[in-house]
């Protein structure tokens, strides 16, 4: 009975990596630009997704959504599918966040060769996605300004791995205390020269800066 | 709060390291984590007295390491270490910081015993 120590040094989501990893290669094979849509429960995910599929509708550019939530509901799904895009909902069984299976098992309902943007609206969290790689092309936060201008300092976390920060409900600034200096400096601290569009999805201001470093990112296909 | 998928991901390394290596059991698990990776050891004990039952795991140990969080100021280049509050740099007040650990989230090691 030999007692013997094995070094492994292996990340514990090697796995979840291996399969995101999978799904980036469907993605790029497919020529489809992919978003991980993250912010925490009412910051205003799928109003900015449906903004986005309302703005683009006349260039022709093909939306698919991915719509995570614990519930089982359809709540979400059927406001993008009456949108005219298609849309798949996951239904995660009360975990907080969508990992690399859960996407991978979602893309055998897209038909991908149609599409050229898959936006994942991930579970309303601010601390459990940011672990969990889902093989898009980018990370975005959605943080609307009625949360606080506090959030980049309470769950750092979800901040660092961003490609693109979206500030929402800017329209809503005027009726409270949100410090945009004090936000922005967390901010800086943890994803230095982070790409930033502060929009209304109610009023539409600040989409259009948006919609222009979108499309530019999404493949000829 | 995905300690449960963790815990999952952990048990599946190792075991799946264990059998490579013809273990008839695993005593001990070695884990480095660093502090910016949000996980409570204490639930992760838990899952894993339940989710390791009848494998290879089964009432072996898990041990944490856990590893500070450092920063390096990119303009004057102070190194510090984080404690609970995100803050800029000590010296130059600087928010153009890099993380330099912290970040770790590895099963470093298993101890195993052999027929």
């Amino acid at each position: 009975m030999a007692e013997k120590r094995i070094q492994i040094v292996e990340n514990i989501l090697n796995a979840n990596d291996r399969l995101a990893n999978q799904n980036r290669k469907r993605f790029d094979d497919a020529r489809v630009y992919s978003i991980n849509l993250m912010a925490s429960p009412g910051a205003g995910k799928t109003s900015f997704i449906l903004a986005t599929i309302h703005s683009l509708l006349d260039t022709g550019i093909q939306i698919g959504v991915i719509e995570g939530d614990t519930a089982p509901v359809t709540i979400d799904s059927d406001k993008i599918s009456a949108a005219g895009m298609p849309a798949v909902q996951i239904n995660t069984g009360g975990e907080c966040h969508l990992d690399a299976v859960m996407v991978e098992n979602a893309l055998e309902q897209l038909d991908l060769a149609s599409l050229n943007l898959v936006i994942v609206e991930n579970v309303g969290n601010l601390i459990c996605p940011a672990a969990f790689n889902l093989g898009t092309h980018s990370s975005i936060l959605i943080a609307s300004v009625p949360e606080g201008d506090d959030k980049p300092y309470k769950y750092p976390n979800i901040y660092r791995g961003l490609e693109v920060l979206i500030i929402n409900k800017t329209d809503l600034l005027p009726y409270i205390d949100f410090n945009l200096d004090y936000f922005r400096e967390g901010v800086e601290m943890l994803n230095p020269g982070l790409i930033t569009f502060s929009v209304s999805c109610k009023t539409g201001e600040g989409i259009d800066a948006w919609l222009e470093w979108l499309k530019a990112k999404i493949p000829e296909k | 709060m995905h300690e449960l998928s963790v815990t999952e991901n952990v048990l599946e390394i190792a075991c799946r390291h264990a059998e490579k290596a013809q273990a008839k059991k695993v005593t001990d698990i070695y884990l480095v984590i660093g502090k910016l990776s949000s996980i409570v050891d204490d639930s992760v004990a838990f899952y894993w007295d339940i989710i390791s039952k009848e494998t290879l795991c089964e009432d072996s140990v898990l041990h944490f390491k856990r590893i500070p969080a450092e920063l390096v100021c990119q303009d004057c280049g102070t190194q510090y270490t984080l404690e609970d509050d995100l803050t800029p740099c000590p010296n130059c007040h600087s928010a153009r910081v890099r993380v330099v650990s912290g970040d770790e989230f590895n099963l470093d090691s298993i101890e195993i015993e052999r027929e």
